[in-house]
Protein backbone atom coordinates (compact mmCIF):
# COMPACT_ATOMS: atom_id res chain seq x y z
CA UNK A 1 0.00 0.00 0.00
CA UNK A 2 1.16 3.54 -0.74
CA UNK A 3 -0.17 6.88 0.48
CA UNK A 4 0.17 9.79 -1.95
CA UNK A 5 -0.69 13.44 -1.38
CA UNK A 6 -1.01 16.20 -3.96
CA UNK A 7 -1.90 19.87 -3.88
CA UNK A 8 -3.00 22.01 -6.80
CA UNK A 9 -4.06 25.64 -7.22
CA UNK A 10 -7.86 25.94 -7.57
CA UNK A 11 -10.66 28.41 -8.27
CA UNK A 12 -14.21 28.16 -9.46
CA UNK A 13 -17.72 27.43 -8.18
CA UNK A 14 -18.11 24.78 -5.53
CA UNK A 15 -20.54 21.89 -5.49
CA UNK A 16 -21.88 19.73 -2.68
CA UNK A 17 -19.88 16.92 -1.17
CA UNK A 18 -19.98 13.64 -3.06
CA UNK A 19 -19.20 9.98 -2.43
CA UNK A 20 -18.84 7.50 -5.27
CA UNK A 21 -17.34 4.08 -5.94
CA UNK A 22 -16.26 1.09 -3.92
CA UNK A 23 -12.91 -0.25 -2.69
CA UNK A 24 -13.34 -3.41 -4.77
CA UNK A 25 -11.14 -5.17 -7.29
CA UNK A 26 -10.16 -2.77 -10.10
CA UNK A 27 -12.22 0.03 -8.60
CA UNK A 28 -11.86 2.88 -6.11
CA UNK A 29 -13.82 5.09 -3.76
CA UNK A 30 -13.82 8.91 -3.86
CA UNK A 31 -14.87 11.31 -1.13
CA UNK A 32 -14.99 14.85 -2.51
CA UNK A 33 -15.80 17.87 -0.36
CA UNK A 34 -15.74 21.58 -1.18
CA UNK A 35 -12.78 23.30 0.51
CA UNK A 36 -12.16 26.85 1.69
CA UNK A 37 -9.42 28.86 0.01
CA UNK A 38 -7.94 28.28 -3.42
CA UNK A 39 -6.22 24.89 -3.17
CA UNK A 40 -7.36 21.39 -4.06
CA UNK A 41 -5.82 18.77 -1.80
CA UNK A 42 -5.81 15.12 -2.78
CA UNK A 43 -4.95 12.15 -0.57
CA UNK A 44 -4.72 8.73 -2.17
CA UNK A 45 -4.40 5.38 -0.45
CA UNK A 46 -3.64 2.83 -3.13
CA UNK A 47 -3.03 -0.91 -3.07
CA UNK A 48 -0.62 -0.58 -6.01
CA UNK A 49 2.65 1.21 -5.17
CA UNK A 50 4.80 3.11 -7.68
CA UNK A 51 2.18 4.95 -9.74
CA UNK A 52 2.64 8.47 -8.31
CA UNK A 53 3.38 10.12 -11.68
CA UNK A 54 0.36 8.41 -13.31
CA UNK A 55 -1.93 9.66 -10.52
CA UNK A 56 -0.52 13.17 -10.89
CA UNK A 57 -1.24 13.14 -14.64
CA UNK A 58 -4.81 11.84 -14.13
CA UNK A 59 -5.50 14.50 -11.49
CA UNK A 60 -4.01 17.36 -13.53
CA UNK A 61 -6.15 16.43 -16.50
CA UNK A 62 -9.24 16.21 -14.26
CA UNK A 63 -8.57 19.57 -12.57
CA UNK A 64 -8.33 21.35 -15.93
CA UNK A 65 -12.06 20.67 -16.26
CA UNK A 66 -12.96 20.94 -12.60
CA UNK A 67 -11.02 23.75 -10.98
CA UNK A 68 -13.17 24.12 -7.80
CA UNK A 69 -11.24 24.05 -4.50
CA UNK A 70 -11.88 20.64 -2.94
CA UNK A 71 -10.57 18.08 -0.55
CA UNK A 72 -10.46 14.77 -2.37
CA UNK A 73 -9.81 11.44 -0.71
CA UNK A 74 -9.31 8.36 -2.85
CA UNK A 75 -9.21 4.79 -1.59
CA UNK A 76 -7.94 2.77 -4.52
CA UNK A 77 -8.02 -0.99 -5.05
CA UNK A 78 -6.17 -1.22 -8.35
CA UNK A 79 -8.31 0.97 -10.62
CA UNK A 80 -6.87 1.76 -14.05
CA UNK A 81 -6.27 5.45 -14.93
CA UNK A 82 -9.40 5.29 -17.10
CA UNK A 83 -11.56 4.04 -14.25
CA UNK A 84 -10.06 6.67 -11.92
CA UNK A 85 -10.86 9.45 -14.43
CA UNK A 86 -14.45 8.22 -14.85
CA UNK A 87 -15.00 7.99 -11.10
CA UNK A 88 -13.66 11.55 -10.67
CA UNK A 89 -16.12 12.82 -13.28
CA UNK A 90 -18.91 10.86 -11.62
CA UNK A 91 -18.04 12.54 -8.30
CA UNK A 92 -18.41 15.95 -9.98
CA UNK A 93 -21.80 14.97 -11.38
CA UNK A 94 -22.99 13.83 -7.96
CA UNK A 95 -21.68 17.05 -6.39
CA UNK A 96 -23.80 19.07 -8.84
CA UNK A 97 -27.00 17.04 -8.38
CA UNK B 1 -41.76 -1.74 -44.42
CA UNK B 2 -40.28 -4.03 -41.85
CA UNK B 3 -42.66 -6.12 -39.84
CA UNK B 4 -41.58 -6.22 -36.20
CA UNK B 5 -43.34 -8.97 -34.26
CA UNK B 6 -44.76 -7.88 -30.89
CA UNK B 7 -42.58 -8.76 -27.89
CA UNK B 8 -43.79 -11.63 -25.76
CA UNK B 9 -45.01 -11.00 -22.22
CA UNK B 10 -41.91 -12.68 -20.80
CA UNK B 11 -39.55 -10.42 -22.73
CA UNK B 12 -41.52 -7.32 -21.70
CA UNK B 13 -41.49 -8.41 -18.06
CA UNK B 14 -37.75 -9.00 -18.26
CA UNK B 15 -37.11 -5.58 -19.77
CA UNK B 16 -39.07 -3.92 -16.96
CA UNK B 17 -37.01 -5.63 -14.30
CA UNK B 18 -34.40 -3.69 -12.33
CA UNK B 19 -31.69 -5.88 -10.82
CA UNK B 20 -31.15 -5.82 -7.05
CA UNK B 21 -27.99 -7.95 -7.34
CA UNK B 22 -26.29 -5.22 -9.38
CA UNK B 23 -27.04 -2.46 -6.85
CA UNK B 24 -24.43 -1.44 -4.30
CA UNK B 25 -25.18 -1.63 -0.58
CA UNK B 26 -26.34 2.00 -0.31
CA UNK B 27 -28.70 1.70 -3.27
CA UNK B 28 -30.09 -1.55 -1.86
CA UNK B 29 -30.90 0.11 1.46
CA UNK B 30 -32.68 2.92 -0.44
CA UNK B 31 -34.72 0.35 -2.39
CA UNK B 32 -35.91 -1.42 0.76
CA UNK B 33 -37.01 1.78 2.54
CA UNK B 34 -40.01 3.89 1.57
CA UNK B 35 -39.00 6.36 -1.18
CA UNK B 36 -37.30 9.50 0.14
CA UNK B 37 -36.95 8.26 3.73
CA UNK B 38 -33.35 6.95 3.53
CA UNK B 39 -31.12 8.57 6.17
CA UNK B 40 -27.66 7.09 6.61
CA UNK B 41 -26.04 6.73 10.02
CA UNK B 42 -22.22 6.75 10.19
CA UNK B 43 -21.91 7.34 6.46
CA UNK B 44 -18.73 7.67 4.39
CA UNK B 45 -17.99 11.25 5.51
CA UNK B 46 -18.01 10.22 9.18
CA UNK B 47 -14.95 8.16 8.26
CA UNK B 48 -15.47 5.45 10.87
CA UNK B 49 -13.19 2.93 9.18
CA UNK B 50 -11.10 -0.07 10.06
CA UNK B 51 -7.86 0.97 11.81
CA UNK B 52 -6.54 -2.57 11.37
CA UNK B 53 -6.50 -2.93 7.58
CA UNK B 54 -3.96 -0.13 6.82
CA UNK B 55 -1.63 -1.62 9.47
CA UNK B 56 -1.59 -4.75 7.30
CA UNK B 57 -1.12 -2.83 4.07
CA UNK B 58 -4.75 -3.11 2.96
CA UNK B 59 -6.75 -0.11 1.71
CA UNK B 60 -9.79 0.54 3.94
CA UNK B 61 -13.22 1.86 2.88
CA UNK B 62 -14.89 4.94 4.38
CA UNK B 63 -17.96 3.00 5.59
CA UNK B 64 -16.09 -0.27 6.26
CA UNK B 65 -18.43 -2.01 3.85
CA UNK B 66 -21.56 -1.61 5.96
CA UNK B 67 -24.40 0.84 5.29
CA UNK B 68 -26.75 1.55 8.20
CA UNK B 69 -29.88 3.50 7.28
CA UNK B 70 -32.98 4.65 9.12
CA UNK B 71 -36.24 5.39 7.37
CA UNK B 72 -39.67 3.86 7.11
CA UNK B 73 -41.09 0.66 5.60
CA UNK B 74 -44.83 0.93 4.90
CA UNK B 75 -44.72 4.12 7.01
CA UNK B 76 -43.33 2.27 10.07
CA UNK B 77 -39.92 3.27 11.45
CA UNK B 78 -37.28 0.88 10.17
CA UNK B 79 -33.56 0.23 10.17
CA UNK B 80 -31.91 -1.33 7.13
CA UNK B 81 -28.37 -2.64 7.25
CA UNK B 82 -26.71 -3.56 3.95
CA UNK B 83 -23.32 -5.21 3.49
CA UNK B 84 -21.19 -4.34 0.45
CA UNK B 85 -19.92 -7.59 -1.03
CA UNK B 86 -17.31 -5.95 -3.25
CA UNK B 87 -15.27 -4.55 -0.36
CA UNK B 88 -13.21 -7.34 1.23
CA UNK B 89 -15.86 -9.90 0.27
CA UNK B 90 -18.40 -8.34 2.63
CA UNK B 91 -16.33 -9.63 5.52
CA UNK B 92 -17.20 -8.68 9.08
CA UNK B 93 -14.50 -6.62 10.78
CA UNK B 94 -14.63 -4.80 14.08
CA UNK B 95 -16.07 -1.54 12.73
CA UNK B 96 -18.71 -2.79 10.28
CA UNK B 97 -19.74 -5.56 12.68
CA UNK B 98 -20.16 -3.08 15.52
CA UNK B 99 -22.20 -0.75 13.28
CA UNK B 100 -24.52 -3.71 12.64
CA UNK B 101 -24.74 -4.84 16.28
CA UNK B 102 -25.36 -1.28 17.54
CA UNK B 103 -28.03 -0.66 14.91
CA UNK B 104 -29.87 -3.79 16.10
CA UNK B 105 -29.42 -2.71 19.74
CA UNK B 106 -30.82 0.78 19.11
CA UNK B 107 -33.75 -0.70 17.16
CA UNK B 108 -34.49 -2.99 20.12
CA UNK B 109 -34.37 -0.04 22.55
CA UNK B 110 -36.76 1.91 20.30
CA UNK B 111 -39.12 -1.08 20.30
CA UNK B 112 -38.92 -1.32 24.09
CA UNK B 113 -39.72 2.41 24.35
CA UNK B 114 -42.89 1.83 22.36
CA UNK B 115 -41.60 2.95 18.95
CA UNK B 116 -42.19 -0.17 16.83
CA UNK B 117 -39.11 -0.35 14.59
CA UNK B 118 -38.64 -2.86 11.79
CA UNK B 119 -35.30 -4.38 10.84
CA UNK B 120 -33.88 -5.70 7.57
CA UNK B 121 -30.38 -7.05 6.99
CA UNK B 122 -29.21 -7.29 3.38
CA UNK B 123 -26.28 -9.70 3.39
CA UNK B 124 -23.37 -10.20 1.03
CA UNK B 125 -20.71 -11.71 3.21
CA UNK B 126 -17.98 -14.30 3.25
CA UNK B 127 -18.07 -14.25 7.06
CA UNK B 128 -15.54 -12.94 9.54
CA UNK B 129 -12.72 -10.70 8.23
CA UNK B 130 -9.63 -12.84 8.75
CA UNK B 131 -7.36 -9.78 9.13
CA UNK B 132 -9.37 -8.76 12.21
CA UNK B 133 -9.89 -12.32 13.39
CA UNK B 134 -10.62 -12.21 17.11
CA UNK B 135 -12.31 -8.81 17.09
CA UNK B 136 -14.39 -9.91 14.13
CA UNK B 137 -15.48 -13.08 15.94
CA UNK B 138 -16.32 -11.11 19.09
CA UNK B 139 -18.42 -8.62 17.21
CA UNK B 140 -20.23 -11.42 15.36
CA UNK B 141 -21.18 -12.82 18.77
CA UNK B 142 -22.58 -9.35 19.62
CA UNK B 143 -24.55 -9.37 16.37
CA UNK B 144 -26.10 -12.76 17.23
CA UNK B 145 -27.16 -11.73 20.71
CA UNK B 146 -28.65 -8.45 19.46
CA UNK B 147 -30.53 -10.31 16.71
CA UNK B 148 -32.00 -12.74 19.23
CA UNK B 149 -33.07 -9.84 21.46
CA UNK B 150 -34.52 -7.78 18.60
CA UNK B 151 -36.51 -10.53 16.86
CA UNK B 152 -38.81 -10.79 19.91
CA UNK B 153 -40.11 -7.30 19.11
CA UNK B 154 -40.24 -7.26 15.33
CA UNK B 155 -39.81 -9.72 12.50
CA UNK B 156 -36.14 -9.49 11.51
CA UNK B 157 -35.74 -10.10 7.79
CA UNK B 158 -32.54 -11.18 6.07
CA UNK B 159 -32.21 -10.67 2.31
CA UNK B 160 -29.51 -12.63 0.45
CA UNK B 161 -29.28 -11.59 -3.18
CA UNK B 162 -25.84 -12.48 -4.55
CA UNK B 163 -23.41 -12.61 -6.18
CA UNK B 164 -21.18 -12.94 -3.07
CA UNK B 165 -23.73 -14.92 -1.07
CA UNK B 166 -23.76 -15.53 2.64
CA UNK B 167 -21.16 -17.72 4.33
CA UNK B 168 -19.41 -18.42 7.59
CA UNK B 169 -20.55 -16.49 10.64
CA UNK B 170 -23.12 -14.55 8.64
CA UNK B 171 -24.83 -17.78 7.51
CA UNK B 172 -25.57 -18.39 11.18
CA UNK B 173 -26.90 -14.82 11.41
CA UNK B 174 -29.26 -15.67 8.54
CA UNK B 175 -30.35 -18.72 10.54
CA UNK B 176 -31.30 -16.41 13.42
CA UNK B 177 -33.57 -14.24 11.27
CA UNK B 178 -37.36 -14.45 11.48
CA UNK B 179 -37.47 -14.74 7.70
CA UNK B 180 -34.87 -15.25 4.96
CA UNK B 181 -35.49 -13.98 1.41
CA UNK B 182 -33.23 -15.33 -1.35
CA UNK B 183 -32.79 -15.01 -5.10
CA UNK B 184 -31.74 -17.92 -7.33
CA UNK B 185 -28.34 -16.25 -7.74
CA UNK B 186 -27.70 -16.18 -3.98
CA UNK B 187 -25.91 -18.85 -1.99
CA UNK B 188 -26.19 -19.66 1.69
CA UNK B 189 -23.79 -22.03 3.43
CA UNK B 190 -21.57 -22.32 6.48
CA UNK B 191 -18.37 -23.23 4.58
CA UNK B 192 -17.70 -21.75 1.17
CA UNK B 193 -17.26 -24.13 -1.79
CA UNK B 194 -13.50 -23.47 -2.08
CA UNK B 195 -13.02 -24.14 1.63
CA UNK B 196 -14.82 -27.49 1.46
CA UNK B 197 -12.85 -28.51 -1.62
CA UNK B 198 -9.59 -27.59 0.07
CA UNK B 199 -10.45 -29.55 3.21
CA UNK B 200 -12.24 -32.58 1.74
CA UNK B 201 -11.04 -32.79 -1.86
CA UNK B 202 -12.55 -32.10 -5.26
CA UNK B 203 -14.30 -35.50 -5.31
CA UNK B 204 -16.32 -34.43 -2.26
CA UNK B 205 -17.08 -30.88 -3.40
CA UNK B 206 -15.94 -29.62 -6.83
CA UNK B 207 -16.04 -25.86 -6.21
CA UNK B 208 -15.56 -25.06 -9.92
CA UNK B 209 -18.74 -26.95 -10.88
CA UNK B 210 -21.21 -24.09 -10.68
CA UNK B 211 -24.45 -26.10 -11.27
CA UNK B 212 -23.33 -28.49 -8.53
CA UNK B 213 -22.46 -25.69 -6.09
CA UNK B 214 -25.80 -23.94 -6.67
CA UNK B 215 -27.69 -27.25 -6.39
CA UNK B 216 -26.31 -27.55 -2.85
CA UNK B 217 -26.34 -24.01 -1.50
CA UNK B 218 -28.20 -21.91 -4.09
CA UNK B 219 -31.39 -20.02 -3.34
CA UNK B 220 -33.74 -22.56 -4.99
CA UNK B 221 -32.40 -25.47 -2.93
CA UNK B 222 -32.34 -23.41 0.27
CA UNK B 223 -35.96 -22.36 -0.24
CA UNK B 224 -37.01 -25.97 -1.06
CA UNK B 225 -35.40 -27.23 2.15
CA UNK B 226 -36.71 -24.55 4.48
CA UNK B 227 -33.51 -22.57 5.06
CA UNK B 228 -35.07 -19.67 3.18
CA UNK B 229 -38.71 -18.64 3.37
CA UNK B 230 -39.13 -16.86 0.04
CA UNK B 231 -37.45 -17.35 -3.33
CA UNK B 232 -37.72 -14.17 -5.40
CA UNK B 233 -36.61 -12.93 -8.81
CA UNK B 234 -33.63 -10.59 -8.95
CA UNK B 235 -35.88 -7.54 -9.11
CA UNK B 236 -35.52 -4.58 -6.75
CA UNK B 237 -39.25 -3.85 -6.63
CA UNK B 238 -40.14 -7.51 -6.08
CA UNK B 239 -37.64 -7.85 -3.23
CA UNK B 240 -38.95 -4.67 -1.56
CA UNK B 241 -42.48 -6.07 -1.93
CA UNK B 242 -41.46 -9.46 -0.49
CA UNK B 243 -39.98 -7.74 2.57
CA UNK B 244 -43.19 -5.75 3.09
CA UNK B 245 -45.37 -8.85 2.75
CA UNK B 246 -43.33 -10.64 5.42
CA UNK B 247 -43.60 -7.68 7.81
CA UNK B 248 -47.37 -7.64 7.38
CA UNK B 249 -47.43 -11.39 8.14
CA UNK B 250 -45.92 -10.66 11.55
CA UNK B 251 -43.83 -13.09 13.56
CA UNK B 252 -43.37 -16.62 12.14
CA UNK B 253 -45.33 -19.40 13.86
CA UNK B 254 -42.03 -20.96 14.88
CA UNK B 255 -38.50 -19.58 14.51
CA UNK B 256 -36.03 -21.68 12.55
CA UNK B 257 -33.75 -21.87 15.59
CA UNK B 258 -36.60 -23.42 17.60
CA UNK B 259 -36.96 -26.22 15.04
CA UNK B 260 -33.63 -27.87 15.90
CA UNK B 261 -35.28 -31.18 16.87
CA UNK B 262 -36.82 -31.43 13.43
CA UNK B 263 -33.46 -30.76 11.75
CA UNK B 264 -31.74 -33.41 13.92
CA UNK B 265 -34.49 -35.91 12.99
CA UNK B 266 -33.98 -35.14 9.30
CA UNK B 267 -30.21 -35.49 9.51
CA UNK B 268 -30.50 -38.86 11.28
CA UNK B 269 -32.85 -40.09 8.52
CA UNK B 270 -30.12 -39.56 5.88
CA UNK B 271 -28.16 -42.50 4.53
CA UNK B 272 -24.59 -41.62 5.49
CA UNK B 273 -22.98 -44.50 3.56
CA UNK B 274 -23.16 -42.67 0.21
CA UNK B 275 -22.82 -39.21 -1.30
CA UNK B 276 -26.06 -37.20 -1.02
CA UNK B 277 -27.52 -35.29 -3.88
CA UNK B 278 -29.66 -32.19 -3.52
CA UNK B 279 -32.69 -34.34 -4.53
CA UNK B 280 -31.96 -36.77 -1.66
CA UNK B 281 -32.01 -33.88 0.77
CA UNK B 282 -35.28 -32.50 -0.60
CA UNK B 283 -36.80 -36.02 -0.36
CA UNK B 284 -35.78 -36.64 3.25
CA UNK B 285 -36.81 -33.11 4.22
CA UNK B 286 -40.27 -33.84 2.81
CA UNK B 287 -40.55 -37.29 4.41
CA UNK B 288 -39.57 -36.06 7.84
CA UNK B 289 -42.04 -33.18 7.86
CA UNK B 290 -42.79 -30.69 10.60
Amino acid sequence: MEILTFEFPASGPKGKRAHVGVVGSGDLEILMEPADGNRTKVKIQTSVAGFGPTWKAVLERFLQNYPAASNIEINDFGATPGTAALRLRQAVEVSKS
Amino acid sequence: MMNIPPLSKDVLALSMRRSYVELNARARAKELLDPGTFREILGPFDRVMSPWLPMQGIVPQSDDGCVVAKGTIDSQPAVVIAMEGKFQGGSIGEVCGMKMAEAFRLARIDNEKGIPTRAVLSLESGGVRLQEANMGELVIAEIYSEMVALRKHTPLIVVIAGPTGCFGGMSLAAGLASYVVMTQQARLSMNGPEVIEQEAGAAEFPSGDKPFVWSVNGGAQRAATGFADLLVEDDAAEIAKAVRSLFSKGHPAKLRTDKYELFIKRLSAMDWSRQWTSEDIRKVWKEVAE
